[in-house]
């Protein structure tokens, strides 16, 4: 064994995977995880730590492991994360934990997201369930919206004794995670209703069906529902679209709907209603995660895929793994290339796209080499299938009903990084509702420090 | 689990429905809808608010049969359950949040096509309730189509009713009915607003753009979530592009691109078609029927 070197970690063959829906990684066994918590060297000053938007103690938990005792390593996690499940397999540790961890200096870094996502799978196939204790005190706080934001803030919360409603519009709890991550990454019925009913066992009610804004206001929420505070985890909001010629077409689709479709409502499977449009070629233009989730689901589905991207490899936004595994997979990248119109025919149906070349010109404003148009370099991709992926503004379901809730230039609500609190007492925000679209641990982050706030709030504030 | 307190077929393949969903009945507005979902398995259908009760908690529904899910709904009856029903849902009629003294002052024309009748319902209602008194123009193709007759005739002020083949009431299409009051029968109207199959909603607001005559409609495009996050029910309104499910459903008849429009919803016609083969024939089912694509 290569002491430099990560333990390797078994994968679904790339070949046979683009064919199906079941997960592409298999995760560290039982010798391969205490093999890959030997490497670690425990240090006094754990970096990694620091790169940890919860602050799990990473060098604690994974010293358990290398004992063998992994019911200790869960306990360990379960003080920092509820969703160690999700993110072992969904957070980008390359630039955190991983990024910051020793022994990378000289070799790789340890896999400590294999290592948490070991530990999590091990608990629920042992049907361990890390103990917290909570003495109730009848103080009912209200989260809206059920995605890692929420959950975070509203287990925090019922650790700490407060009775937690969270409300979530859609007919599923767990926001991008139940309707955004596909299956093959993010296992729903194993890894991400398990996540959700560990939360549940910590007390908290989830009300699915209901839209804060619309079915209640967070007003009403307030004064007749007898919710001392709330927490607004809405999530990122409605997609954008490019506004060229031709994207209403039949055939053009937000990332989100394809996704929602597929993953939601479980499209691809023959035994649900909902219906969703393959495509035998599909162009999906962006190049963060959803875009590479929107691929290789179309990919799944019996399409061949192009990515197209304005920019050149080294600014694609997504996580790596995902575009190595999206390669792997037979998907095409056309780089420094963007739409410009798309082609139909007489029905309204997409028949092609047409494209400009891109080269890199001078850094914008978010340090990147903005793109810029080669004259004369329009080419035609022959595709009967668009999905775009290019980020979302805020939903203003809420903002619009809230009186004195402050958003700011982008509508995004604005909040204090270090507690969620808005600019109406009581009411406190984080997650993509707050920063826009990020990552499922910035989102865990901002609900830790919501749940400090709210407690902070309350404990102020008699009852 | 929102249960269901009556279930009666109003005519063929339209199916009433009155639910118990507390916290949709005593939010909703006139103009605002639901999105339902029968089962685990079931798609989420949009369906426009027809009638509510804020005491007993109950909001009533109208569908017709369409696709494979709305023909599995069908099969519901009182005491079964909605597994989801989730609402309102979209932004309530202008005239709720406007200067009642203007709404008053106004004369109001409601067109009604086919189910179409049972979203115009709640909004005639409305007016009634706050002592208007609207006409009202319900189509439908023939006699046994036309639903909701006698509760229209209890809140409308005028009411005329027109049948495509002349079984019932007036013959014709509800455009010719409008040209006639406003022509023949020296009828003002201030605002027209008409719900029913975009085929319709587009020639009557060709038709009242010619006689100048502010029109609404009320769209219903494929929607997925119906809180804004797909896009799937996007629309082009003059040169923006709208999500019905937040900017609407109802908007300014008279800058919609109806054929747009009509094509979108037509995406997921053969998968649909699809879905429901699959459903009555089950395994045997081999193509070549012309209707799966
Ligand atoms: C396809 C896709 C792939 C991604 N891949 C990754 C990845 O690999 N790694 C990573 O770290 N991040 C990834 N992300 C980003 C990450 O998922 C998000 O940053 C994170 O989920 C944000 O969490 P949240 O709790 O703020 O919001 P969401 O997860 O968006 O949850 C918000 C919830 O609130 C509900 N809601 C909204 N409005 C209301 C309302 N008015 N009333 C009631 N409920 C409401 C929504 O229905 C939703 O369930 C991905 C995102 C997508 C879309
Ligand atoms: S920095 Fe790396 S080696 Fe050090 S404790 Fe963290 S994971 Fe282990
Ligand atoms: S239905 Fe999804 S945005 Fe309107």
């Amino acid at each position: 064994m290569d002491i430099l070197k990560k333990v390797p970690v078994r994968e679904q063959d790339a070949k046979v995977r683009a064919t199906n829906f079941e997960e592409v990684c298999y995760g560290y066994n039982v010798r391969e995880a205490q093999e890959e918590a030997a490497r670690c060297l425990k240090c006094k000053n754990a970096k990694c730590m620091g790169g940890c938007p919860v602050s799990i103690d990473i060098p604690g938990f994974i010293r358990e492991v290398e004992a063998g005792d992994f019911e200790a390593a869960a306990n360990v996690i379960a003080e920092a994360s509820a969703l160690p499940a999700v993110c072992g397999r969904v957070c980008p540790q390359e630039s955190q934990c991983e990024g910051k961890c020793i022994r990378g200096i000289k070799g790789e870094p340890i896999s400590i997201g294999k290592l948490e996502r070991f530990v999590a799978d091990w608990s629920r196939e042992n049907g361990f369930v890390p103990k917290v204790a909570a003495q109730k005190n009848g103080r009912r706080v209200a989260v809206v919206g059920s995605g890692p934001a929420g959950l975070t803030c509203a287990g925090d919360l019922a650790k700490l004794g407060y009775d937690v409603t969270i409300f979530e519009a859609l007919h599923e709890p767990g926001g991008v995670l139940t309707y955004g991550i596909p299956e093959f990454r993010l296992p729903k019925e194993t890894v991400v209703r398990t996540e959700i009913e560990n939360v549940k066992k910590l007390g908290v009610r989830i009300e699915t069906d209901v839209i804060i804004g619309k079915s209640v206001t967070i007003d009403e929420l307030m004064e007749e529902e007898g919710y001392e505070a709330v927490f607004i985890g809405s999530g990122a909001g409605l997609p954008k679209f490019m506004g060229i010629p031709g994207e209403n077409a039949n055939g053009v689709f937000s990332a989100n709907e394809y996704l929602t479709r597929s993953n939601l409502m479980k499209a691809f499977r023959d035994d649900y209603d909902t219906p969703i449009v393959a495509g035998s070629k599909v162009a999906v233009v962006g190049g963060g995660n959803v875009a590479m989730d929107a691929a290789r689901t179309a990919l799944r589905l019996g399409a061949r895929v192009y990515i197209v991207y304005r920019r050149s490899e080294a600014e694609l936004p997504a996580r790596v793994e995902e575009v190595h595994h999206a390669k792997e997979e037979g998907v095409e990248f056309h780089l420094l290339t963007n739409p410009v119109e798309i082609l139909t025919d007489e029905k309204g149906w997409v028949t092609g796209m047409i494209v400009r070349k891109m080269e890199l010109g001078e850094p914008d404003e978010s340090g990147r080499r903005r793109p810029v148009e080669v004259p004369g370099s329009d080419y035609t991709i022959e595709v009967d299938t668009v999905i775009m992926s290019l980020g979302t503004s805020p939903n203003p379901l809420i903002s619009s009903t809230t009186e004195g809730l402050e958003i700011n230039r982008r509508k995004c609500i604005v909040a204090e990084a270090q507690n969620g609190q808005t600019s109406r007492p009581g009411v406190f925000a984080g997650g993509d509702a707050v920063t826009g679209a990020a990552t499922v641990i910035l989102a865990m982050e901002a609900g830790k420090h919501g749940a400090k706030g709210i407690h902070e709030y309350l404990s102020g504030k008699s009852c | 689990m929102y249960r269901i307190l009556e279930a009666r077929e109003l005519a063929e393949k339209i199916f009433l429905m009155e639910v118990e969903a507390p916290r949709v009945a005593k939010a909703c507005q006139p103009g605002e809808f639901v999105i339902v979902k029968m089962d685990e398995k079931g798609e989420r259908i949009p369906l426009t608010i027809c009638d509510y009760n804020r005491e007993s908690g109950t909001v009533t529904i109208v569908f017709q049969i369409v696709g494979a899910s709305t023909k599995r709904m069908a099969e519901l009856k009182e005491g079964d359950a909605f597994q989801d029903f989730v609402g309102p849902l979209g932004r309530p009629s202008d005239f709720v949040s406007e200067d009642f003294e203007k709404v008053r002052g106004r004369r109001y024309l409601f067109v009604a096509g086919g189910v179409g009748t049972a979203p115009v319902y709640p909004q005639v209602k409305w007016m009634r309730a706050h002592g208007i008194e609207a006409d009202v123009i319900v189509g439908a193709k023939t006699k046994d189509l036309l639903i909701l007759e006698e509760e229209m005739e209890k809140v409308a002020g005028n009411l005329y009713i027109t049948t495509d083949d002349g079984s019932y009431k007036r013959k014709g299409m509800v455009t010719e009915v409008i040209r006639d009051l406003v022509e023949n029968q020296g009828k003002h109207y201030d605002i027209c607003v008409a719900i029913g199959p975009m085929i319709m909603m587009k020639f009557v607001c060709l038709l009242t753009k010619e006689l100048q005559l502010p029109t609404i409609v009320s769209m219903n495009p494929v929607m997925v979530d119906g809180t804004g996050m797909c896009g799937a029910c996007r629309l082009s309104v003059g040169k923006e592009v709208k999500f019905a499910c937040v900017d609407g459903p109802e908007f300014d008849g008279h800058l919609v691109d109806f054929d747009e429009a009509m094509k979108r919803q037509r995406i997921y016609k053969t998968e649909e078609g699809r879905a429901m083969l699959r459903m009555q024939e089950g395994a045997t089912h081999h193509g070549g029927c012309g209707n799966c694509g």
